[in-house]
């Protein structure tokens, strides 16, 4: 009972196994490839372990408070960002294990040649809001 | 008239799906019905009796003869399919068989059977939440911080795996009392308290069933729940055990804690649950935090150590160590420790700075901080690594 969060990064993560870009594949192994991600969203919810997935736009801007009265700044969008997230999906399982099983299912999804792409997920542990009632040493 | 309300309602979920499936409904069709007549309740029950007879008597005065008839009724309506119709017919011919139930027996049935081993926790903390609490799937899945649809598969799911179980053979206690440890672990999120609820469940049981480590349960939830209101600042902070109001605690709570946990253990049957209600009650018992008896909470956790190879209690036994028998003592129990345990550098810290050796505790707190498992405990040794950083005394 334990919520991760699963990114997949547009950029960032180390080079996957099967790299080459989307673009360069035939429409139907692009098929195949949403088809695999719509089947395992469908899995999860199944199996009671999905809270939440989204994807996201490769383009955004950085914006910051500029003092009172002032419109805040805005700045970018810097083509040079090194880490760049494309998407999450949120999941709730009982053991860090079955987060890892998971992301590991996620990241065999098909790419150029019907292959896996054998694409790095990154995997982390939300932060709970309060610790547990008794297992607290300070509490 | 008298209102009934929720909590009431709820409590007697377990008697009614056991009436239905010793009528003859799988527990899965029972679970459902039961709650749909228990939504039924909750919606017309405060509006006084229902009006028609056609419900079945009066809700107020026999509250789980309705509930019965209707979730019968809704189970009748639910087996509408044409290869259920036969069989439906034979049972309206046998139905219905009123009179008292045997309310605690199945009680008692359905808590083993939502703790089933064949169970993940999370899906049996769902199920007995929903099977044996009485909650709406909505609920559990507020409670939880999942979406709704969510928790509505892990349940049925979860039904679904113990749907070849006989509901008439007990099961192991324990399975039971994890799962509802789990349950008053979780704590307070959205609008159902669920360690209320445990407590509620655990009290439930105890009445059922004649067990130590029941009555420990019971004991050790009511002795951490009496100091709840006094573990959080205003501002949502952790306050430690030490800086809590004491005069805030509930002391009817830690009466009733104290005398459920003598009698378990004049049953000279120890396990875990009463050997941490014991170690709770001594906290307690102190008026003050420097009037604790360390001594006897260190013997405690040697009991504890014995029973269960958990490392929350080794690390909270070097704490006890370093209250009872000086830092030095506490930082050698803790030098036995596997250093990559969750909270070790947090307790490392403390004991350090006990020590006097305050840029090593000030290090140490910042990396605990880093390590810390939530968001209360991250900022908590946050603020005791900036108070040594900035030359503060506590």
């Amino acid at each position: 009972m334990a919520k991760y969060l699963l990114l997949k990064h547009y950029r960032g993560a180390p080079a996957p196994v099967n790299n080459v870009p989307m673009d360069q594949w035939t429409p139907e192994e692009i098929s195949a490839h949403v088809q695999y991600m719509n089947d395992f969203a469908a899995r999860l919810e199944k199996t009671g372990e999905f809270v939440d997935g989204q994807a996201l736009a490769p383009e955004g801007s950085w914006v910051r408070y500029d003092g009172e009265g002032r419109p805040p700044v805005t700045d970018g969008p810097f083509a040079e960002t090194k880490d760049l997230i494309a998407g999450w999906m949120v999941i709730d399982v009982d053991s860090h294990e079955r987060a890892v099983e998971l992301a590991g299912e996620l990241s065999a999804a098909p790419g150029k040649d019907g292959k896996p792409i054998h694409e790095w997920l990154e995997v982390r542990p939300f932060l709970a809001a309060k610790p547990s009632t008794t297992e607290c040493t300070f509490k | 008239m008298t209102q009934l309300d929720e909590a009431l309602i709820r409590s007697l979920t377990p008697g009614v799906i056991g009436a239905l499936v010793r009528r003859g409904a799988d527990f899965a069709a029972a679970e459902d019905a039961v709650q749909e007549a228990l939504i039924e309740a909750i919606r017309v029950w405060p509006a006084g009796p229902s009006p028609s007879s056609s419900s079945g008597g009066d809700p107020v005065r026999d509250a789980k003869g309705w509930l019965v008839t209707v979730a019968w009724r809704k189970f009748l309506d639910a087996t509408r399919a044409d290869t259920a119709r036969r069989r439906r017919e034979d049972l309206v011919e046998e139905e219905p068989r009123p009179g008292p139930a045997a309310s605690v027996d199945d009680t008692l049935q359905l808590y083993f059977l939502c703790a089933h081993p064949s169970l993940t926790p999370s899906s049996a903390v769902a199920l007995t939440l929903r099977a044996v609490g009485g909650l709406t799937t909505r609920q559990i899945a507020q409670a939880y911080l999942v979406p709704e649809a969510t928790m509505a598969q892990r349940i049925s799911r979860a039904k679904r795996t113990v749907s070849g179980v006989r509901f008439d053979r007990p099961g192991d206690v324990a399975t039971v009392l994890r799962v509802l440890y789990l349950v008053f672990n979780e704590g307070y999120s959205g609008d159902v308290d669920l360690a209320a609820e445990a407590i509620r469940l655990t009290r439930q049981l105890a009445a059922g069933i004649d067990h130590p480590e029941v009555a420990g349960l019971l004991a050790l939830m009511l002795l951490h729940h009496a100091r709840r209101a006094t573990r959080t600042a205003p501002d949502g902070g952790l306050v430690p055990l030490a800086e809590q109001d004491r005069s805030r605690w509930d002391t009817k709570a830690i009466a009733e804690g104290v005398e459920v946990l003598q009698a378990a253990l004049a049953r000279d049957r120890l396990g875990e649950f009463q050997a941490q209600a014991a170690i709770a009650a001594l906290h307690a018992d102190a008026p003050t935090a420097e009037e604790t008896d360390w001594v006897q909470i260190v013997e405690w956790y040697d009991e504890l150590a014995g029973l269960t190879d958990s490392p929350v209690v080794r690390l909270n036994r070097a704490v006890a160590v370093g209250e009872a028998d000086g830092p030095r003592a506490g930082l050698a129990a803790l030098a036995e420790l596997d250093a990559s345990l969750p909270r070790h550098a947090a307790v490392a810290a403390y004991l350090h700075e006990r020590d006097g050796d305050l840029a090593t505790a000030a290090r140490l707190y910042a990396e605990a901080a880093h390590k810390a498992p939530n968001l209360a405990e991250r900022d908590y040794l946050t603020r005791q690594a900036a108070r040594l950083n900035t030359g503060r005394s506590r």
